[in-house]
């Protein structure tokens, strides 16, 4: 039995997100004006839900750690963003958008949920061309699509290859409407420190100004965490450098639910690491695999040469490539899910086909090249081809790219429930902050998708059914003792962090970190590596606590003092993410273990022990956290084992 | 291939906005050239750390080019000595070995500096608070494929629509301008039937919200558009121009 009501509606599975909303209980436009809601985060989940409560008449004060809301890491999403249109007239509907990504989150994300979001993806393509966004069209004038990864139908639609950009900016454009029009108060250079409870319930949250230092009290009727994934616990991520886990951490130390931790995804298609210094990893996007091939060479010795330096890629017959993901999944092709085609390229690689470092794959235009012209080639990708010369300066029109798979987003996060409310009443958490939609696996253009149905679609509806019993509650002064006790434990903490002053900046802590949840908590997993790992986290955490310094004082900006307060909990989430992997003794989606595989090296669920969430609470500073689950019931999809072939 | 080159930075320091600024130099040794500029300065950054010093404040985020964070004035260039790219997409091939190399600010009356190389460009969200957008409340829009759009207005909206707001135009602009950055989004909503109906008021309320938060006025030096990482023409300042002359006639 689950210790948590997920609060899924009665009913048939399409009638279930009408039902809630038929029912649900609302609040009047007076009422509204009464009522603040403190959103964290301006990504696309943050932006999208702070101008669409602020639009509804809510007092919004919205938070972000950048210097403008556009800045959101949401902004870097290249590809695209799923919808059920059938545009195409290619046989796609809500259902078939519903159970792709059910399936490619390989069973283990909620029915209801993932049903609401394949629901409402249409409305999303609606507001966002009334926004004004410049999604790529056909002669005709009306809109076109391309095919991701897990799907066989062409229903993402996007804007050259920034369309997490043009999402965003849509998204940002609404929020700034609002901050003119004075329902939304925007605090930039912001960061969420501590979140306050009062009576149990959510009430407020601990800023610390990032420019003056200041720690600054907020009080708010509910508390919407939009803060993105925890990706950079692995230190090279595809993540932009200032993305962080520490609000989910907050959440979890006020006993809100951490769910699935282990469930991150490595994407398959990124530029290979190429030196110690390097400080991140870049993306090329997923819609490359469209047109792009994959393959490394079919003998070993050519790899060799080719490593060596002997040997170029273009030099290479074609019946001496190996195109593994056409060989192995000739269904799916290079469009297979990202887990699958990020593990057979670890698989290829540790075979000793690898090219460049030795962990490096092609991924190839030339056939695309030939069939469309480059000109064709260009104006679908010409950002990405751009990107890829000036990092690593080789013209991917003439030789084959280098692509190796990376840390890119978390599929875990906080739990929350139908209503994307945590355990604790007033906090609720949207987009990759919280666990719910993508199960094990998220697939190509649904993590756009996802944000947006949170920000624009959901919460303003399931909010309102918690509010609406918060109208006689007057806004509270922070000077309860709740807050002052709150901001005392915060300043408390940055002075123990100042103290240290040890011999080790915390890049080089951090980056220790990354390489043990690489090693060992990365594509492939196994009970031994990952016991090891959270030893090693241990010896890291007690090392940052006792040897980090940081340079500076806590007035004024202080860089240092907000990455080291940040990795602080990244090795918190890390130690969970072993932990939590470690427990489930099956592999799923993003999670390998590699105990549990097919003799064909495919992942091997084990639905009777494992079909559940894993829930994390916290149980205090140096106790173990407790593991409760919430058991998955698919009354209307049978599990199956994926099958990409 | 990779090689290793030596350099000596002359970064600006300044601990406040009200603070005194100053040039301070530093050297880097064995930087790859394979390494990005801002893994340079994380480099000297470490360096710094170890020295016990304060490292040096700087702004960056998604390290590829598209949030419009990093903004520093390299050798007297807005993200630097390379084309159509972004301090984070620089990288250190573009550099000589021995070479010093001068690490400034935005410099714009409408950008005051915050501390060392970081600005303060919130006046760009407020010109877009101004009227950036297409008034549409969140539901209760027509279907997505409703309005066709023809394919080249279409790719002409999407070409301005690519600006990632980062300054480089101001800061090039013997007169700070924020005309570019202005322009292209007049430009974009301007051309899509969904932001037609209210473009010229838009194009009157952000050209006085910049006019009143301190940026020069634009004289056609182009140095904007050479400057510009997205390659944003101005030809939509044109465009601007046209709108903004429209809103004043019907007045």
């Amino acid at each position: 039995m689950s210790v948590f009501n997920s609060k899924i509606p009665e009913g048939p599975l399409a009638q279930k997100w009408t039902n809630y909303k038929d029912h649900q209980k609302l609040v009047n436009p007076s009422n509204k004006r009464k009522l603040d809601v403190i959103i964290v985060g301006t990504g696309l989940a943050g932006a999208s839900a702070a101008a669409s409560l602020g639009e509804m008449g809510f007092n919004v004060k919205n938070f972000t750690i950048q210097d403008s809301p556009r800045r959101a890491h949401s902004i870097a999403a290249q590809g695209g963003i799923n919808a059920a249109k059938n545009y195409p007239n290619d046989g796609d509907s809500v259902y078939r958008l519903f159970y792709d990504t059910i399936k490619g989150g390989d069973y283990r994300a909620r029915e209801a949920n993932v049903y609401r979001l394949a629901e409402v993806s249409n409305s999303i393509i609606d507001q966002c061309v009334a926004q004004g966004v410049p999604f790529a069209r056909e002669y005709g004038g009306l809109l076109d699509n391309r095919s991701f990864g897990g799907a066989q139908v062409s229903r993402t639609f996007y804007a050259r290859g920034q369309t997490g950009q043009q999402l965003l900016l849509g998204a940002y454009q609404a929020l700034m409407r609002q901050v003119n029009a004075g329902s939304v108060k925007m605090y930039t250079r912001n960061e969420l420190v501590e979140i306050v409870l009062v009576e149990g319930k959510a009430r407020g949250i601990i800023t610390r100004d990032l420019v003056t230092g200041k720690l600054e009290r907020h009080f708010g009727h509910a508390v919407v965490l939009a803060t993105g994934g925890y990706g950079n616990t692995f230190f090279l991520s595809t993540n932009a450098m200032g993305s962080n886990g520490s609000a989910a951490v907050k959440a979890f130390h006020k006993g809100a639910m951490f769910a699935n931790p282990c469930m991150a995804q490595i994407h398959p298609t990124c530029i290979p690491v190429h030196g110690e210094f390097q400080s991140k990893l870049t993306l090329m996007s997923e819609s490359l695999r469209n047109d792009g091939r994959i393959w490394v060479p079919a003998k070993k010795e050519d790899a060799e040469a080719i490593r060596a330096g002997k040997l170029k890629p273009t030099q290479i017959a074609e019946e001496d490539r190996d195109y593994y993901l056409e060989r192995r999944y000739p269904a799916f092709g290079n469009l297979v899910p990202r887990d699958v085609a990020s593990r057979a390229a670890k698989e290829r690689c540790d075979a000793g086909y690898g090219v460049g470092t030795g962990l490096a794959v092609y991924l190839d235009f030339k056939s695309a090249i030939d069939r469309l012209g480059k000109d064709v080639i260009e104006a679908r990708y010409g950002n990405l081809f751009q990107m890829y010369e000036k990092i690593v300066d080789d013209n991917p029109y003439e030789t084959p790219m280098m692509i190796y798979p990376a840390i890119h987003y978390t599929m875990g996060g906080i739990w929350v429930d139908y209503e994307l409310q945590t355990n604790i009443p007033g906090l609720f958490a949207a987009g990759e902050a919280n666990f719910s939609d993508h199960g094990a696996n998220r697939l190509g253009a649904s993590a756009l998708m996802q944000g947006l149905a949170d920000g624009y679609f959901v919460l303003p509806y399931t909010i309102q059914n918690y509010l609406a019993d918060d109208i006689r509650t007057p806004r509270m002064t922070t000077e309860e003792k709740e807050f002052v006790e709150a901001e005392k434990a915060v300043k408390d903490r940055f002075e123990k962090l100042l103290s240290i002053q040890g011999q080790r900046s915390v890049d080089s802590i951090h980056k220790e970190l990354g390489l043990v949840m690489w090693d060992f908590v990365g594509m492939g997993r196994n009970a031994e590596g990952l016991k090891k790992a959270v030893k090693r986290i241990a010896e890291i955490k007690k090392e940052f606590w006792t040897n980090v310094r940081i340079p500076g004082n806590k007035e004024g900006m202080n860089v240092e003092l907000e990455k080291a307060s940040r990795l602080a909990d990244f090795i918190e989430i890390g130690a969970l993410m072993a932990r939590d992997a470690l427990d489930r003794e099956e592999s799923c989606g993003g999670h390998f273990r590699e105990e549990y595989q097919t003799g064909e090296g495919e992942a091997l669920r084990q639905d009777d022990k494992f079909a559940y969430v894993s829930c994390w609470e916290y149980k205090g500073e140096d106790a173990e956290p407790a593991l409760h689950k919430e058991e998955l019931v698919y009354e209307f999809v049978e599990m199956l084992q994926r099958n990409y072939k | 291939m990779e090689k290793t080159i030596n350099l000596t930075l002359k970064v600006w320091r300044q601990n406040g906005p009200k603070e005194k600024g100053r040039f301070e130099t530093y050297q880097v040794s064995n930087i790859s050239t394979d390494s990005s500029f801002l893994e340079m300065m994380d480099i000297l950054n470490e360096q710094l750390v170890g020295e016990n010093k304060e490292p040096i404040a700087f702004d960056h985020d998604c390290r590829e080019g598209i949030c419009g964070m990093c903004s520093l004035y390299i050798n007297g260039r807005p993200h630097g000595p390379d084309e159509d790219i972004t301090t984070c997409q620089l990288h250190m091939r573009k550099f000589k070995d021995g070479e010093t190399v001068t690490i400034e600010p935005w410099r714009a009356a409408a950008f005051p500096i915050i501390k060392d190389l970081i600005v303060d460009r919130t006046a760009f969200d407020k010109i877009i608070a101004a009227g950036g957008y297409v008034s549409v409340n969140t539901g209760g829009v027509p279907d997505a494929n409703a309005i066709p759009i023809a394919r080249p207005a279409a790719e002409e909206a999407m070409d301005a629509a690519a600006c990632i707001g980062c300054g480089a135009c101001v800061a090039a602009c013997k007169n700070s301008s924020a005309m570019l950055f202005v322009s292209a989004k007049v430009s974009q909503l301007a051309l899509l039937p969904q932001g037609k109906v209210e473009a010229k008021r838009r194009a009157k309320a952000m050209v006085s919200k910049m006019d009143e938060l301190g940026f020069g006025g634009c004289t056609n030096t182009g140095a904007c558009e050479v400057e510009c990482p997205k390659s944003i023409s101005i030809a939509h300042i044109s465009r601007l121009n046209r709108e903004y002359l429209k809103s004043r006639l019907s007045e």
